[in-house]
């Protein structure tokens, strides 16, 4: 008789640990996917015809999606974010990497200070590194223009054509290398000394034991950080808005987000926004599940 | 670490990694040295002395950043930190919750449960803010706190790394032997499973305080009046204003630099409590 209600207890116990967490997921992620996409068949239409015709949201098939695929503006948009990309992603990945190996090398000095100096910069918000880094691209305010002046080179076009992109990428770069470097520094640190020990003793160099133990050890932290920078990438914003005042380089839908913006806000076409938001998130979610099966890595453990 | 070192008896194998490494701690520290200097400088001295020389407005610039729009700039960070703060507990204890529910209950739709995590964790937040200032506007939410600090309490991955420190972190036979002593669910989680959680739980907190403090897109489309806006937001309205108005960009260095500051020391004094194996410790399964 006792045992009854205890069981019963045990049985609601995890839904009400999980209800919270359940609850939010619904309203904040399930019910704004299912509203956007709802709004993406959507789209105003003018009906009666002639002057006196008036605009009604009406249902248009898959008219926003083609819309959204036919824009030249949108696709030069993931164009300008794979040029980003090539750089920063290459770029932030391989810096941790050397760092994290450097970090774990037995006869660097000064490791603690390096490793808390790399770290800094994740402390600062996207939109300030932004504004740091703005300020050191513009020819009267940068230090690097001044060196170059001063030599008799002219000003470095940080903010020019050829120059925004690895201007912008390297503001991501230095965002996020710190962070990358610690998450493979610590699974650096999970590997057993004792590998080390007997590919010492057979003579390896410290260049081999870190390219033949130490990098595919830590290739389930690579593939982590790599699918972090490539989501990270799709969904940057803030560092080109905010770099937008100081250059004529960045127009108002550089990238595929601010043309997302703009279409909403500016444009005040909801539906045509809503159909470019689910793309995009459709296309991550798939370009994320296709790298996690082409390393084969079980990055998350427990996709099994 | 010195058990290796006498392996190593060349000088090269100990000067070229560690030079590399002081090149990187340079390249991270030289913006952040950049904005400390630039904001001593007067408007004047900004652009047309050298960058990195000091100037004399130090004084003059804090006090104009304080009385900008009546104290504009301590409302922002005022409400940085309640974004952050309160945003980040609740979403910890949030994620904590579910996390150990789902590493240590079998109950109906887990797996469906956690293929939804799994996908919220690879859908970037940000392809949602359209859709969520959509909901939030037919709620009549848009522009209030509210806007900004609901959408912050689900993080699918504060949930997902909760599970896998649950998992590795709270052994099922304490569980076992809490129930055999007729201890309930909830007692058992209250007194057992959450002080077990708890270094798992900081991590979760910090990856989410920093996240919510850095974020910009969110609380730029939700919020419109100047004064709920957020220290990132308010910093970019600045800059953007200042293309009109140049003195604005003396305010905008001094508001990043006083910005900076409080969040590094921050960063250096919770550095020893991160957990960060907990993100790679996960990889493995």
């Amino acid at each position: 008789m006792t045992a009854m209600p205890r069981a019963d207890r045990r049985s609601r116990a995890p839904y009400l640990f999980v209800a919270p967490a359940v609850l939010l997921f619904l309203a904040f992620l399930a019910i704004p996917i299912c509203y956007a996409i709802y709004l993406s068949v959507r789209g105003l239409r003018l009906t009666g015809g002639g002057v006196f015709g008036t605009r009604e949201e009406v249902f248009v098939g898959l008219d926003n999606y083609v819309r959204t695929l036919t824009d030249p503006e949108f696709f030069a948009g993931f164009g300008r974010l794979a040029l980003y990309g090539l750089i920063s992603v290459p770029l932030t990945l391989g810096l941790a990497l050397l760092f994290a190996l450097l970090l774990d090398h037995a006869g660097t000095r000064a490791k603690r200070f390096s490793r808390t100096a790399i770290f800094i910069p994740y402390a600062v918000p996207g939109v300030t590194a932004s504004l740091l880094w703005g300020f050191m691209y513009l020819p009267s305010t940068s230090p690097f223009s001044y060196l170059t002046q001063e030599l008799g080179l002219g000003e470095i076009p940080f903010l020019g054509p050829g120059g925004i992109y690895p201007s912008l990428a390297n503001i991501a770069v230095w965002g996020s290398v710190g962070f990358n470097m610690i998450i493979i520094f610590t699974s650096l640190r999970g590997i057993p000394a004792e590998l080390y020990h007997a590919a010492r003793i057979d003579g390896a160099s410290e260049w081999q034991i870190a390219w033949r133990i130490k990098i595919p050890l830590v290739a389930p932290a690579l593939v982590l950080t790599g699918l972090f920078a490539l989501i990270g990438t799709l969904q940057v914003y803030g560092e080109p808005t905010t770099l937008k005042p100081m250059t004529t380089e960045i127009s108002q839908s550089w990238v595929p987000l601010m043309n997302i913006y703009r279409n909403a806000f500016t444009r005040d076409d909801l539906p045509l926004a809503s159909a470019a938001s689910v793309l995009l998130a459709a296309g991550t979610l798939l370009i994320s599940v296709v790298l996690l099966k082409v390393t084969q890595k079980r990055a998350f453990g427990g996709m099994q | 670490m010195s058990a290796a070192g006498h392996l190593l008896p060349h000088r090269r194998g100990r000067i070229l990694p560690t030079l590399v490494l002081l090149i990187g701690s340079l390249y991270c520290l030289v913006p952040v040295a950049w904005v400390l200097v630039a904001s001593t400088k007067s408007s004047g001295e900004l652009f047309s002395t050298f960058t990195f020389a000091p100037g004399t407005g130090l004084l003059d610039n804090l006090r104009d950043l304080f009385s900008y729009g009546d104290g504009l700039y301590l409302r922002w960070t005022a409400n940085s930190a309640l974004y952050a703060v309160a945003g980040s507990a609740f979403s910890t204890l949030i994620s904590t919750l579910a996390g150990y529910a789902m590493a240590k209950y079998e109950f109906r739709g887990r797996n469906i449960l956690f293929y939804a995590i799994l996908a919220g964790v690879l859908v970037p937040g940000m392809t949602l803010a359209i859709p969520q200032y959509l909901i939030m506007s037919e709620i009549d939410l848009v522009g209030g706190y509210w806007s900004v600090l609901l959408p912050g309490l689900i993080s699918p991955f504060g949930i997902y790394l909760a599970r896998v420190y649950a998992m590795s972190s709270v052994p099922d036979a304490t569980i076992e032997a809490a129930r055999i002593d007729g201890a309930s669910e909830y007692r058992i989680f209250g007194s057992i499973g959450l002080p077990m959680m708890i270094p798992g739980m900081v991590t979760i907190f910090l990856l989410q305080f920093v996240g919510t403090w850095n974020n910009f897109l969110l609380p730029y489309i939700m919020l419109s009046d100047e004064n709920k806006f957020p220290i990132t937001v308010g910093l970019y309205t600045l800059l953007n204003k200042g293309s009109s108005q140049p003195a604005l960009y003396g305010i905008a260095i001094v508001g990043a630099a006083v910005s900076v500051l409080p969040l590094i020391a921050l960063l250096l004094f919770l550095q020893r409590f991160w957990r960060l194996d907990l993100l790679s410790g996960g990889l493995k399964g």
